[in-house]
């Protein structure tokens, strides 16, 4: 069964379609890349599911529980969990205090969401930071608490908003064999954003392809980069 | 307030028993003057915890929290005087009405969005459009204010909370304690970490699942409770009060300057930074009193190189350094 | 009453609200520009009052004569005070460049209170009682003349930023603050140049308002106040809205001050002030966004 479900939604900003009827699914424990150049619309289209956007038409579903137009706050309740592009950590707060603000989504208590908290840090390779403010860590350390942070909520579907782009490629691998390893243990389903081809490739069984907030080619891996239509959105050529 | 004293490291423990102990002397050996001053910082510390709790947890700068103050003085005073209702049983009721007025304001700019620069304005317009309908009120005694009943002398009676700075400055020392512990508690609960994820990035807070309307509108409630509660008090030390000394834009200042000097966002911060206010106003005061001269404004004057002092070369305040210094841990609060 | 008190009223409420919508210009131009909320700007008003009444006092001179020479000092302080103090804040969460000039506005306050009691002060002009009579319509000398000064300032100030090359470079500078940094611009120093602009309105409208009141150095919150109501009812960073609404309040205080009493005039302001932040954040006159 489908975990997401996304039908027609649509989103013009002053008159200029940024997403144009896309509609796909994310089956339950599947790692799906979203990919595109830039402006095609991907983040839109994040943000239209994590309802930090409103859609102008469409539905989203998620888990057959229709979520449409839910404010951020509610679609992380109803098992959304996000990344920022650009990384938004609470720089006065510890390490750990971040991640605990999101591991109280599912507990009250303060002690025991700690605790969850330094699990993921540890999952992520940041437990060792713990203790020191958000505001002195580095960029791909920063990228690694945004996730741990979204990771901390408990979330049905982890939406990655190109969290490897300025890492280094042995950077990037860790976190490929983060996500797999909580995709094949956690059976954490995951929608990614991403330019680095080389992580998307190797987590997405399967990927779309958006261009100008249209869908325009969907399938496994080494379909996708095979399509014409693909391959001259990226390279470039005669207007079709 | 054991699981305040029993969460700090060793020497955050002895410290802040040594302050208490330190606290509860003085009356006892402090002369009357130094008592009334005493008095005076107590009054800060405890209202700046209260404003702190708005601004410094959950990042929302209310620039007319004089208005709180007022209503809990007023509401008070006029339940003592035109219903004969004590203060055991109006502070209540005025933090009350100070909390749903802060609720309501909260739920009005929040609601609508307005958040940075125009809720600082929303709150001053909210503070000074009370005052001066509150000096056109002849029943709560206008623009002249409203004055309690004086007590002689030497008399206690702590039901209708009537006696001298001594009592006064116990109620306070109290309230101040009783501050802390709920910030505390406040700050180490579920909406505490909410509040400061609020404070640092809202829409990174709400991706959260944090519903930033319900935490700030809480965060203003509570907010205005504290304050109340201190403008009741004040009410029934000084016996008058007046819509200009009450909701007046240079009370609502008055309140923020010890949390910004302190530490904003601290828990010892508002309480250290009013301690170290009024100490310093008043040692000038003094000052130029045995010098000869009576100038008005010169304290206040000095707050204001003070604040812009701290904010141009301490913008954390003066608690988180002195902290690192005394080796009181690094963890700000 | 007869219609002819409203007109009369009307037409006061309409020249103070000129003055008025001068300081707030300066307040407008601040924000628009260098994106500071000026806390301190009615007590720099005051400041700007003080020294009309001193001047006045001493060379026994009309106000209006030392609105150029006070708005130039003014633009001297303003300069200052944005480049020595703001400019290091630009980076720096909001509160704390609202809390800097809190503490400015403070030291002002109290400074005036020091120097000069806290007394009224005022100006006495020769002509202080007089009035055109057009009819059943009287128009006091004084609110026309400092009226049509605070016109001719607002229209100096337009035409500075609408046709000198300076005054496009700051413009440029308000549209787009990284492009003015990429292209060159000296924007340390056109912000600086900009809020020494918003400040010789204040000086020039001080000028002014010394004719139409007293001042005491308690004034300058209140003038904070009224100039935020008169911006944001104008729309913030809006130089026309600044002068409308400016008449607009001075309208409004002015027929308040008439039906309700005139110590509840205000009132009206900071109830329109609330209304517009509610209802309507851009401005009563601002786009909607």
């Amino acid at each position: 069964m489908a975990l997401l479900e996304v039908a027609g939604l649509t989103k013009s900003f002053r008159g200029l379609k940024a997403v144009a009827g896309a509609s796909f699914t994310v089956e339950a424990g599947a790692i799906v890349g979203l990919i595109g150049p830039n402006g095609a619309g991907k983040t839109t289209c994040f943000n239209l599911i994590a309802g930090a956007i409103r859609p102008d038409a469409g539905t989203v579903t998620l888990d057959g529980r229709p979520i449409t137009g839910f404010s951020a706050d509610r679609a992380c309740r109803a098992g959304i969990g996000r990344t920022f592009q650009v990384v938004k950590p609470f720089v006065q707060l510890s390490v750990l205090d971040n991640v605990t603000v999101g591991a109280l989504r599912a507990t009250r208590d303060v002690a025991t969401a700690q605790r969850a908290a330094r699990q993921v840090l540890e999952l992520l390779h940041l437990d060792h930071k713990a203790g020191q403010l958000a505001g002195t860590l580095t960029l791909p350390e920063r990228k690694r608490l945004e996730v741990a942070r979204a990771l901390a909520t408990g979330p049905k579907l982890l939406l990655l908003d190109e969290v490897m782009a300025g890492l280094r490629p042995t950077e990037i691998d860790e976190m490929v064999a983060v996500f797999r390893t909580l995709n094949r243990e956690t059976g954490l389903t995951i929608l990614l954003v991403e330019h680095v081809m080389r992580a998307v490739m190797a987590l997405a069984g399967k990927i779309i392809v958006l261009h100008h907030g249209r869908i325009i080619a969907e399938g496994g891996p080494d379909q996708v980069v095979r399509d014409p239509a693909v391959l001259e959105c990226y390279l470039g050529g005669a207007p079709a | 307030m054991n699981s305040l004293v029993s969460a700090l490291p060793g020497r955050r423990r002895a410290g802040l028993i040594l302050a208490l102990g330190l606290l509860l002397a003085a009356p006892w050996v402090a002369g009357p003057y130094l008592l009334s001053v005493l008095v005076l910082a107590l009054y800060y510390a405890y209202v700046g915890q209260a404003w702190n709790v708005m601004m410094g947890f959950a990042g929302q700068l209310s620039l007319g929290h004089a208005l709180y103050v007022g209503l809990g003085a007023y509401v008070s005073a006029t339940l003592y005087l035109h219903a004969g209702l004590g203060p055991w049983a109006g502070v209540p009721i005025a933090a009350a009405v100070s909390a749903a007025a802060g609720a309501v304001i909260g739920f009005l700019a929040f609601r609508f969005g307005i958040g940075g620069v125009y809720f600082a304005l929303l709150t001053i317009a909210f503070a000074e459009f009370t005052r001066i309908g509150f000096e056109h009120v002849d029943w709560l005694g206008g623009a002249g204010g409203l004055f309690l009943p004086v007590v002689e002398r030497g008399h206690l009676d702590i039901v209708d909370l009537r006696g001298g700075p001594r009592l006064f400055y116990y109620v306070l020392l109290a309230l101040t304690v009783a501050a802390l512990w709920l910030c505390h508690r406040l700050r180490t609960s579920r909406i505490g970490y909410y509040w400061l994820a609020i404070r640092e990035d809202p829409e990174a807070a709400q991706a959260l699942g944090i519903d930033l309307f319900r935490y700030r509108v809480l965060a203003a409630a509570i907010s205005a409770a504290m304050a109340s509660v201190a403008g009741s008090v004040a009410a029934f030390y000084y016996n008058s009060l007046t819509p200009a000394d009450s909701f007046g834009s240079a009370k609502s200042i008055e309140i923020i300057l010890g949390p910004l000097v302190g530490g904003l966002g601290t828990l010892i911060g508002p309480i250290l930074g009013a301690f170290v206010l009024t100490g310093l106003g008043e040692a000038l005061r003094a000052l130029l009193d045995v010098t000869g001269h009576q100038v008005p404004g010169a304290t206040q004057l000095f707050y204001g190189l003070v604040l812009l002092l701290v904010i141009k070369y301490l913008p954390g305040g003066i608690w988180p350094g002195l902290a690192r210094h005394l080796g009181l841990g690094n963890r700000v609060g | 009453m007869s219609w002819d008190v409203y007109a009369n009223v009307v037409i006061g409420g309409i020249l103070t609200g000129l003055v008025y919508g001068l300081m707030a210009l300066g307040l407008s131009v601040i924000f628009g520009v260098v994106r500071v909320v000026n806390f301190a700007h009615g007590e720099m008003m005051m400041v700007a009052m003080y020294l009309a009444v001193l001047g006045c006092g001493t060379w026994g001179v009309d106000p209006l004569w030392l609105m150029l020479p006070l708005a130039a000092l003014m633009f001297v302080l303003g300069y200052a005070l944005q480049s020595l103090l703001v400019h290091p804040f630009m980076t720096r969460p909001d509160h704390a460049q609202f809390m800097l000039l809190v503490a400015v506005g403070m030291i002002l306050t109290n400074g005036a209170l020091i120097l000069f009691g806290p007394d009224a002060r005022g100006v006495q002009v020769d002509y202080a009682l007089d009035s055109f009579e057009f009819g059943p319509l009287l128009i006091d000398k004084v609110r026309l003349y400092a009226a049509l000064a605070a016109l001719a300032v607002a229209a100096a100030l337009f035409g500075f930023f609408r046709l000198s090359a300076t005054g496009k470079a700051i413009r440029a500078c308000a549209d787009n603050y990284r492009g003015a940094l990429v292209v060159g611009l000296d924007v340390r120093r056109l912000f600086a140049l900009t809020f020494g602009c918003g400040t010789a309105c204040v000086g020039a409208a001080g000028a002014m308002l010394v004719l139409l009141g007293d001042v005491t150095p308690s004034l300058g919150p209140a003038y904070t106040l009224l100039a935020f109501v008169i911006v944001i009812v104008g729309g913030l960073g809006s130089m026309a809205g600044a002068l409308v609404a400016g008449v607009l309040i001075g309208v409004s205080e002015a027929l308040a001050g008439l039906i309700l009493v005139p110590s509840m005039k205000s009132m009206v302001s900071f109830g329109l002030l609330i209304l517009v932040l509610l209802f309507r954040p851009q401005g009563l006159l601002g786009r909607s966004a």
